[in-house]
């Protein structure tokens, strides 16, 4: 592409012919509002707020490509007028009816806003009458607080979903959802991840957390961070993608009040250790092979909804939150001498499904639920926030020892990191031996599918990774034509994995989940523990805990099951 | 001159859904398009207020209409064709239109009745074409343009139904350089004229004795979207736009006209951009709350939806204000 210059403001800026004023904006720092542009979604062109001043006239920037010698102006007073009106049109009522601006979390909207000095009371938008839909236990959405910038519908069918649509006309337009009985939301949340005025978002969990920090009755509480969670939540105060808060984050939760910080990471090595063992197992006894992972409950979901002839195929080991969440609530309550019941386990997680699983009855430990809450990256954001911990400024903090964990725990949010994790412990299982390069780079990376073969011993394994229900469908087909085409794969429903989660912080693309991505492999590069088997903890746990339980005791804590799903099941 | 297409140029036809785009020059786009299948559409969708000469057309000449589309086949070379019908109006031309489909239907030339609800919006082509995919109802965004990319990502070449019976007049040599007037007014019929389009409003309404004896103005070109003119005015202006043509008494109450437009958009505002889908509500709303016209209040509002709203059917509500005010209530706008 040829590279040109354009003058922004009066400024020269280096960009590429053809790319847009806002894109280049956007690269710059140079603040334009826009609603309806993102980056990897389709041109829509209708929010009509990324106005620029280019020849005398007022015209949106995401579609005006740079020529040579351009020259547009963000802020002229042609611009504001028209702008800032219609913002007060786009935002009526807004700051009114979204719940996050009234927990006072300062998000991107909010900010502009304040920025552009709109007041969102100058109009007052058209009553819809349809109430807040709920997206299983994990999401929901406001019609009335819709702008109809039409992202998470966009989202949705990119992930190969379609469950939402817009709906009305005029000023009635408003989110609503498919109602064939053969299409359901599987609650990945990516259209929360993906909406700028928070209409679609998480069901709260921030307000029954915050009334627990605040009045403890005697529980104990213990925070469990997931692996994507420490790459992404510093977005949440301004910091670039990709830095990794583990250490601030630990501090954090320790000044909310929180009695002990363990990891969700610990979980994964529980997990890696129940699955690589299942394995090795299904793979040496003739089990039902390709055996496929189920940690994210999004992707299982789409399993148990549009393809139940392939949940023989799911691994039976529970998900890393259920997984420690349990363990904490059985190994580590007996050591601590602390009542299971008083205990209180918040998961902070980059997901919104994960809301939806901490609810399954199915997998109660002794009648309890393994976790109590699930934050996402956002709500946790904004719990930081309400309690004015500046989260940069923060001194390194340690993990209490039992949330000790393995570097192939650290990439489990990275497509493509369940699998290699596994395999590293497989190889163990099945060979008895240990990896001298535990690395498996064809199986990282940003691609819709992966494929690979990998050498054990004497034995070539065909595995596959896929993200997004859209490749998991191909795989899916693939298989039911050639059973025998893979051993093993990796399933998840969001872009990139965990990392690109539904709970992620907006905004969430896939440049900025490939830059959390290398925060992820940068942990596990410098660990000298990096795989889940020799994880002292994960040792202590299975020898001197789960080998003494009997065995629909051991099956309980570790394992799950799968049913045909219902719509809105 | 056989060639039909020089014809058309000599003609100097042009589009009469409202753009008024030279139709040989739609011609040649399409059938430049790369593309394997072309297709043709006949657009009778008709939402603008005031406008009902295409069921006028239809009723009386469907042969013609239909030939037209057919002609326009055989010169991109494709069997392939749609009728966008406003809902109303299929169910009236049925026993009339689908003998005529039939026979050419014969000969392998194939047509698809799609009917709407109709809409304003829906006469807008690209939203024509989200209609008959079954999208939603709004317009795209262009490029691609329909000659290029339309009906299924096909070449596509849309006409309203007055420019296909032109189209079939200059095949035959019939043509005049006539077109359809349809006139309404306080107390009057509605009615469609045929009749020169060189003539001016005046002669207009003088030569179909419609010219009203009270103190009166017009709206032309489309009920809503329409310019509006005075008396004076009239003398030189000649038709426009869809060619509607409403005649109000001087009297009118300003309120009250402008509540009948906005109403008018608020209800056929597709709701994709922000300026025309919440300012077209924001508009009726202030004119009803309010007894007085708050003038500045609704330019501000005007000002957004005309300069910077998605597609012409936002853009176009300057049009009858600003006419209006200026050439009518002689306020400055
Ligand atoms: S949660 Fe996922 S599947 Fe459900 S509506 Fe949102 S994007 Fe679609
Ligand atoms: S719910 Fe949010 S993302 Fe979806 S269309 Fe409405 S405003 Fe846009
Ligand atoms: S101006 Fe905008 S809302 Fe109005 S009809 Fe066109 S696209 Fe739809
Ligand atoms: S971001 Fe450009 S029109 Fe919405």
């Amino acid at each position: 592409m040829k590279k040109i210059s354009i003058h922004i403001d009066g400024k020269k800026y280096q960009c590429n012919e053809g790319e847009s004023i806002l894109q280049i904006a956007i690269r710059n720092n140079i603040d334009i509002p826009h609603f309806c542009y993102h980056e990897d979604l389709q041109l829509d062109v209708h929010c009509r707020t990324c106005l620029v001043e280019f020849e005398g006239n007022v015209t949106t920037s995401c579609n005006l490509f740079a020529k040579p010698g351009m020259k547009v102006l963000t802020n002229s007073s042609k611009v504001k007028k028209l702008r800032d009106e219609n913002l007060e049109l786009l935002l009526a009522d807004h700051k009114k009816i979204c719940p996050k601006c009234q927990q006072g979390y300062f998000c991107r909207t909010a900010r502009q806003m304040k920025k552009y000095r709109i007041t969102g009371t100058k109009y007052h938008r058209d009553e819809i009458k349809a109430p807040i839909h709920k997206l299983g236990t994990a999401a929901e959405f406001d019609p009335q607080a819709c702008i109809s910038c039409n992202k998470c519908v966009e989202m949705c069918e990119k992930i190969g979903i379609g469950f939402l649509k817009l709906e009305g006309k005029g000023s009635k337009t408003h989110l609503g959802y498919n109602k064939d009985p053969n299409v359901d939301c599987i609650y990945c949340g990516q259209c929360t991840a993906h909406c700028p005025v928070a209409a679609v978002r998480e069901q709260n969990h921030l307000q029954p957390v915050e009334n627990l920090l605040k009045n403890r009755k005697g529980k104990v509480l213990i925070a469990q961070m997931a692996p994507s969670v420490r790459a992404s939540i510093g977005e949440e105060f301004g910091l670039p993608p990709g830095k990794n808060m583990e250490g601030e984050m630990i501090t954090a939760l320790r000044k909310l009040g929180f009695d002990y910080v363990f990891d969700v990471n610990m979980g994964a090595d529980i997990t890696t250790y129940v699955e690589a063992t299942e394995l090795a197992e299904r793979i040496k006894g003739n089990g039902v092979l390709p055996m496929i992972t189920s940690c994210c409950p999004g992707w299982v979901k789409y399993a148990e909804f549009y393809h139940p002839e392939i949940l023989p195929n799911l691994t039976r080991a529970r998900s890393p939150q259920i997984h420690s969440g349990g363990a904490y609530k059985t190994w580590w309550a007996k050591k601590a001498g602390v009542d299971p019941k008083k205990i209180v386990i918040v998961s902070l997680m980059p997901c919104t499904s994960k809301k939806y699983e901490a609810d399954f009855e199915k997998l109660k430990v002794n009648g309890l639920y393994p976790v109590d809450y699930v934050l996402t990256t956002r709500e946790t954001g904004a719990l930081l926030k309400k309690h004015y911990i500046n989260l940069p400024t923060l001194k390194k903090g340690k993990l209490d020892l039992p949330g000790t964990y393995s570097g192939a725990a650290a990439i489990y949010g990275a497509s493509g990191g369940v699998m290699e994790s596994a395999l590293r412990s497989a190889y163990h299982f099945i060979t008895g031996k240990e990896l001298k390069k535990v690395e498996f780079k064809e199986v990282r990376g940003m691609k819709g599918i992966k494929k690979a073969m990998v050498k054990f011993g004497n034995r070539t394994l065909h595995v596959a990774v896929a993200y997004m229900p859209k490749n998991s469908h191909i795989l899916i087909e693939e298989i039911k034509k050639n059973p025998l085409a893979y051993d093993y794969i990796e399933m998840m429903a969001c872009p990139g994995g965990c990392i690109g989660g539904g709970g992620q912080p907006y905004p969430n693309s896939e440049a900025i989940i490939w830059e959390r991505i290398q925060a992820l492999y940068k942990i596990d590069d410098k660990m000298t523990l990096r795989t889940a088997h020799q994880n002292p903890v994960v040792i202590d746990f299975f020898e001197n805990y789960i080998a003494k339980l009997p065995k629909h005791k051991q099956e309980e804590i570790l394992l799950t099951r799968y049913s045909r799903k219902r719509k809105f099941e | 001159m056989n060639n039909l297409l020089d014809k058309i140029k000599a003609a100097k036809l042009v589009g009469r859904g409202g753009a008024g785009y030279p139709t040989a020059a739609k011609w040649e786009m399409v059938k430049k398009a790369s593309g394997q299948t072309k297709v043709v559409i006949c657009n009778a969708s008709e939402g603008e207020l005031g406008v009902f000469k295409d069921f006028h057309i239809l009723k009386k000449f469907p042969q013609d209409v239909v030939k037209g589309m057919v002609l326009a086949m055989d010169y991109l070379g494709t069997k392939q064709a749609y009728f966008n019908f406003n809902k109303k109006y299929y169910r009236r031309i049925i026993l009339k239109l689908d003998p005529i489909l039939k026979r050419y239907e014969a000969k392998g030339y194939r047509f698809t009745v799609y009917e709407e609800k109709p809409s304003y919006i829906g006469g807008e082509e690209t939203a024509l074409l989200n209609a008959i995919e079954g999208r939603r109802i709004e317009p795209r965004l262009k490029p691609p343009y329909p000659c290029d990319a339309g009906l299924f990502g096909k070449p596509t070449l849309i006409h309203n139904v007055e420019t296909l019976f032109n189209v079939a007049r200059v095949a035959e040599g019939k043509f005049e350089p006539n077109r359809f007037y349809c006139l309404s007014g306080p107390k009057k019929l509605n009615r469609v004229y045929y009749l020169p389009d060189s003539w001016t409003i005046e002669q207009i309404l003088k030569k179909t004795k419609r010219y009203p004896r009270y103190d009166f103005f017009a709206q032309i070109g489309g009920g809503a979207s329409g310019l509006v003119i005075n008396q004076k005015q009239m003398e030189t202006q000649k038709m426009t736009g869809a060619g509607s043509l409403q005649v109000f008494r001087s009297t009118t109450d300003p309120r009250q006209l402008l509540l009948h437009w906005f109403e008018f958009y608020a209800k056929e505002s597709c709701g994709k951009c922000t300026p025309c889908r919440e300012g077209s509500f924001q508009l009726y709303e202030l004119l009803k709350r309010n007894k007085r016209v708050p003038w500045k209040k609704m330019m501000t509002i005007v000002e957004i939806m005309g300069k910077i709203s998605f597609c012409a059917l936002g853009k176009s509500i300057v049009i009858p204000v600003k006419s209006y005010m200026k050439n009518v209530l002689k306020k400055r706008a």
